[in-house]
């Protein structure tokens, strides 16, 4: 069995009279990639702040690196690496300044920190950029430094809110793949996200987070075959008949059947039977599509499809 | 009867080891110099803001001590003697400059790092503990005014405004001052929502400025007036550097210092407090 870095008990955080996280209970073990999914305002942000030490838990118990976060913060923080949900980078000093005056933060010595710096700014890309002010860098370029920055200490366990909101999509692949490299390197992960091709890619477990709990928890796999369907058909109707077609549809065997503003999903083991079956009904779509099922099916039946800000 | 063996003794005089620890984070510690450090490459970049909060005290002492001097003539020192306005008013400045250096690092900047720079949420995420930045900032602000005071007391000993030997004393005690201040200036922020807020610092520190017998003596004020003036802790600084510079030194100056250093411990552990509530939460 894998050692425990974090093991979380009922642990609770409240702000006055809301409950951003009620009673939660997970363990983490050491090299494996564990996701926190969930709608915006779920609560998985004031769970990485309480792993992060920088936010005490109202109630319940919380064991970060066998010692507790209240008293021990600091000796749990020299052992972590943090990337925030917004960049908090220095941006009155130069991308190696940045690694430096971090690393020093954690009581390293220059030529250590130095000799890191080097390192990790070829790790993420950044080498030829060293001497550059923070805020010449583009929004990938800051993620790439801050991911740089909270690996100086060498962490036991990475923690990463939102790693890749904001960036585009070449900068997102960028970071991702500077993640695999760090997770096949054994890197022990901790992020929270609401893109699932991200989920999809870098956890070996995660949870669904859904006001203030865990709606689900498991492997990608695992939360896919319990949620939804081996595959899902898409269909897409003419404005016209698209309420009467929802209406018989409902007489076709699918596990789950979700009628949208403009498309009809129909969560099925087989796509193209039911795709026949539709057709044996006298209905034809405009489109469909047969895809495999993804986390954002598991993601969207257990939140919902509700707006949040 | 015999004595007891040395180690059941209660050894009641030392803190326990827990009470150490807890006063060794209460009064920060090497993550404060990490984050001075942090604040001294950033200068490094800009210098010359930095050297240039050395000429604004020498302005005021050209204009005021120099120039209006020369209308004024001779007033009455601390010891009862004649001294020409210049000397007079000098120290009075110096106290000023302690003042306002202290003030405006502890302040503005402070306020800067903690709204908008994130500076202090990228610091805490490391092993650096919020009493350490609060000891960090009233440092870095010492720092500064170090080496502001020691330029204005060069100038000062060049036009021969210095008279007596225990003003060597006036550097540390300018520190003092800056200490109680930025104590005080950085709890202050931490209470700050908005910029606007910093009209109420303007609104203490310009009749502290104008009104602490920084331009004349005390003596001016009717008695109710008097002992107002005299609770103030700028008062207190310019009456601790007239006195040392003029060389009319008394035990009395042992008070003045122990109450703007009790204001400076008290500003500091709040600040610390403060900090910790604000970002830890």
């Amino acid at each position: 069995m894998p050692e425990v870095l974090v093991r979380a008990r009922g642990l609770t955080k409240r702000f006055g009279t809301f409950t951003a996280v009620d009673g939660i209970d997970f363990d983490l073990y050491r090299g494996e990639a564990f996701g926190f999914l969930g709608p915006n305002g779920a609560g998985k942000s004031s769970t990485m702040r309480m792993i992060g030490c920088v936010s005490p838990p109202t109630e319940g118990e919380l064991t970060i690196l066998g010692a507790d976060p209240v008293r021990n913060g600091p000796a749990i923080r020299a052992r972590l690496g943090v990337v925030p949900q917004e960049d908090t980078l220095d941006v009155e000093l130069t991308v190696r300044e940045n690694l430096l005056v971090y690393g020093r933060y954690f009581g390293l010595p220059r030529a250590l920190i130095r000799e890191r710096t080097a390192q990790l700014l070829e790790f993420v890309q950044l080498s030829d950029r060293g001497g550059d002010k923070v805020d010449a860098l583009s929004g990938g370029m800051k993620r790439r430094l801050t991911i740089a920055r909270s690996l100086i200490n060498e962490p036991d366990i990475l923690i990463l809110d939102e790693p890749t909101t904001g960036l585009d999509p070449q900068a997102r692949h960028v970071v991702w793949d500077r993640l695999f490299r760090l997770k096949q390197r054994g890197v022990t992960l901790i992020l929270t996200t609401h893109y699932m091709d991200e989920a999809e890619q870098l956890c070996d477990r995660l949870v669904v987070m859904d006001h203030a709990r865990f709606a689900a928890e498991g492997t990608p796999r695992e939360l896919i075959e319990r949620y939804s369907t081996r595959e899902v058909l898409e269909l897409r109707f003419d404005p016209g008949v698209h309420e009467q077609a929802a209406e018989k549809i409902k007489d076709i065997s699918a596990k789950r059947t979700e009628v949208l503003a403009d498309r009809i999903l129909l969560y099925v083991k087989n796509g193209d039977e039911a795709l026949a079956a539709v057709r044996a009904h006298g209905l034809e779509p405009l489109t469909s599509l047969v895809r495999r099922s993804t986390l954002e099916d598991v993601f969207l039946h257990l939140t919902g499809r509700r707006l949040e800000d | 009867m015999t004595a007891p063996p040395l180690s059941d003794l209660p050894l009641r005089m030392l803190p326990s080891a827990g009470r150490l620890a807890r006063l060794r984070q209460a009064a920060g510690g090497p993550g404060s110099l990490r984050l001075i450090e942090r604040h001294a490459r950033v200068y490094r970049h800009a210098w010359l803001v930095f050297a240039s909060g050395v000429f604004e005290p020498l302005f005021y002492l050209l204009s005021i001590g120099l120039g209006l001097g020369v209308l004024v003539g001779r007033v009455t020192g601390p010891g009862g003697q004649l001294v020409p306005y210049r000397d007079f008013v000098a120290p009075g400045l110096l106290a000023v400059s302690a003042m306002n250096g202290a003030m405006y690092d502890s302040t503005f900047n402070v306020f800067f790092r903690l709204k908008y720079d994130k500076l202090y949420e990228a610091v805490l995420a490391t092993p650096v503990r919020p009493a350490e930045v609060a000891l960090a900032e009233i440092g870095w602000a010492l720092i500064r005014g170090c080496l502001y005071a020691v330029a204005f007391m060069l100038v000062m000993t060049s036009l021969g405004l210095v008279h007596s030997p225990w003003a060597v004393l006036a550097v540390p005690v300018a520190l003092l001052i800056g200490f109680a201040f930025a104590a005080m200036g950085m709890t202050g922020t931490t209470f700050m929502k908005s910029w606007q807020d910093f009209d109420y610092i303007l609104l203490a520190s310009t009749p502290l400025f104008l009104f602490s017998a920084t331009f004349y003596p005390l003596s001016v004020y009717p008695r109710a007036v008097r002992v107002v003036v005299e609770w103030t802790p700028l008062y207190q600084g310019v009456v601790l550097l007239r006195d040392l510079v003029l060389g009319a030194v008394g035990p009395a100056l042992l008070w003045r210092a122990a109450y703007l250093a009790v204001l400076g411990v008290v500003g500091l552990y709040i600040s610390g407090r403060r900090i910790g509530k604000l970002l830890l939460v």
